[in-house]
């Protein structure tokens, strides 16, 4: 139906967005391999010793393998939690079923200062000290949701009569589960794990009020920024940040397809956008 | 029927624990059910909305203002200071000024792209640009916010072109611009998807029908696509509007001595150690989400949540 003018618009407006989408995210990779020491625009050279100077930092190297840590942890801990809860919505009609599918949402569209400034004052309350594993509460706890969005809807497209089909050729419950039920829904384990590895590492919203004086690697990225020191250490640093948290993300969309990939909503139906 | 399967295996000696325990759950569907949902609810109620009542419950106290320890005396002075404080009722206002002058402009920016991205492109380049908004969506959120600083900067690309240009000087660091344009920019992906998706599921027919009855392109686009687009619009606009509303880095990073939000008032309470009134402050966006999500749920946005 679009005219051969509105069309040539269309594609005028995707390619201005994209330029606005990836100029900015490709300009700190450039500046990354920028020898000078103070940032401006054209850069003056190339080289790689602000790498070098970023993999010997020890106070990133700490803040590196610490963002992992908890990373996996609030990972793991989504994937049972996400899971179990994939599993009863999809199998129980029950009342307050929307609550619960509204209150997993809730930690990802509330305002990340209201997550983080509850958490630090449950924490004060109880008197639990801050430390990494106050990091991963919080962090889980809004993990939980991409776990759960990625499992439900692979659940609801998985036709009940398959696993019907393996109790009546005997299959015991665990069995079922086992092998008929899981490879049909692992591809949206995967993907849910690595959507919620990625949201952890990159997470500082929230990050700085449950961390104490532990530094994940965005809180020593955000601390440098915010002093204005070390930036050229900064472009390396956040250089590879950026190709750490889309490696994840894009495994996600070549294991489960490009709409299981989503932030904000579930987008089951999107899922036909197809394989990347 | 399945029940009869669990039922009837006899259960071996090692494994027969275990397949009794699952055959038990299997046969009580309320057991499989409590199993499966106590520990997710369980996290959820007493880690975040007790955290969520503690914070309801914090901005009722107070600190001492010479120890700076909290004290358990229930008053409403936080909500007084805020909300007779002209500062920070101007700091609110702003923020809430922000939040929405974000969420149209992404709503702007998405809206042509969602459409061609569902009913122009083919199938290919449909691929190609969902994964196009996936990777500045998952692209590190301090990365995004930072790349404005390295725009903006005084040396930076920025001023760079405007002088190639021969257009003189602009100092757009540290000002209100800076914020706004980083924030349209971050969020412009939460708002692009929903909107994609809401567009995508429009029946060709409908379109084919409006045309039929001898709908021009406008008259098609404004009572045919707008009002089937609306919920994927508001759905993205939950996301861009809340998501401005809470944050405290942007403007930390690229603001100036004016761009004062919600997010950083508490964020400086935080650091100042007078959580209460930070509490007190957070409730203001809690407040405004509410009422956002009651209308957005009138509009039928959760469909696409």
């Amino acid at each position: 139906m679009e005219s051969a003018g509105l069309k040539i618009a269309l594609r005028v407006w995707v390619a201005l967005v994209l330029l606005f989408l990836f100029v900015p995210i490709l300009l700190i990779v450039v500046y990354a391999f920028d020898p000078a020491t103070v940032e401006s625009w054209p850069i003056h050279g190339f080289t790689m010793h602000w790498f070098t100077v970023a993999w010997n930092d020890q106070a990133v190297r700490q803040a590196f393998l610490l963002s992992v840590k908890v990373a996996l942890l609030a990972t793991g801990t989504a994937l049972v939690l996400g899971s179990a809860v994939a599993y009863a919505l999809h199998q129980f009609r029950f009342f307050g079923r929307d609550a619960i599918s509204f209150l997993l949402v809730l930690p990802i569209a509330l305002p990340g200062v209201v997550t983080g400034l509850a958490l630090n004052s449950f924490f004060t309350f109880t008197q639990i000290r801050l430390s990494i594993w106050t990091i991963v509460i919080g962090h889980a706890t809004f993990c939980i949701v991409m776990v759960f969005n990625n499992l439900i809807a692979r659940l609801r497209r998985t036709p009940g009569s398959l696993a019907e089909a393996s109790m009546d050729l005997g299959g015991r419950g665990w069995q079922t589960q086992l092998y008929v039920m899981l490879p049909a829904v692992i591809t949206a384990l995967i993907s849910g794990a690595l959507l919620a590895f990625a949201l952890s590492f990159d997470e500082v919203v929230v990050t700085v009020f449950t961390s104490g004086a532990n530094n994940t690697l965005p809180i020593w990225i955000f601390g440098a920024i915010r002093l204005g020191q070390q930036l050229p250490e900064v472009n390396a640093v956040v250089s590879i940040v950026i190709v750490l948290t889309i490696i994840p993300v894009l495994l996600a969309a070549r294991i489960a397809g490009a709409g299981s990939v989503t932030r904000t909503a579930r987008a089951e139906r999107v899922q036909e956008t197809g394989r990347i | 029927m399945t029940e009869q399967v669990a039922g009837r295996r006899p259960g071996g000696s090692a494994a027969g624990t275990w397949s009794k325990l699952g055959a038990a759950l299997w046969r009580r569907p309320w057991a499989r059910a409590t199993f499966l949902l106590t520990p997710p609810l369980a996290w959820f109620l007493v880690i975040y909305l007790a955290a969520l009542v503690v914070l309801l419950i914090t901005a009722f106290w107070q600190t001492n203002s010479y120890t700076n320890a909290l004290e358990h005396i229930w008053n409403l002075q936080n909500f007084a200071q805020i909300f007779k404080t002209p500062a920070y009722r101007s700091i609110i206002l702003r923020t809430v000024e922000m939040a929405a002058a974000v969420t149209v402009t992404d709503g702007i920016i998405a809206l042509p792209f969602a459409y061609y991205m569902a009913r122009v492109a083919t199938r290919r380049t449909r691929t190609i640009l969902y994964v196009a908004i996936l990777l500045p969506l998952w692209a590190s959120y301090l990365a995004k916010v930072y790349s404005w600083q390295l725009i903006f900067t005084r040396d930076g690309v920025l001023n760079w072109s405007l002088g190639k240009l021969a257009l003189g000087h602009l100092n757009l660091i540290n000002t209100n611009w800076a914020v706004f344009i980083a924030f349209c920019y971050i969020w412009l992906p939460y708002m692009v998807i929903p909107v994609y998706a809401a567009l995508d599921r429009i029946p060709p027919s409908m379109i084919e029908a409006s045309q039929d009855l001898g709908g021009r392109t406008w008259r098609t686009a404004r009572s045919v696509i707008m009002p089937l687009a609306l919920p994927g619009i508001v759905a993205g606009s939950i996301f861009t509007f809340s998501l401005t509303l809470g944050d405290y880095i942007t403007p930390e990073l690229l603001g100036g001595t004016n761009s004062v939000f919600i997010g950083s008032v508490a964020y400086d309470t935080f650091l100042s150690n007078n959580i209460p009134l930070g509490a007190a402050m957070a409730m203001v966006p809690i407040a405004i989400m509410f009422c956002y999500l009651l209308g957005a749920r009138a509009l039928g946005a959760f469909e696409e949540l």
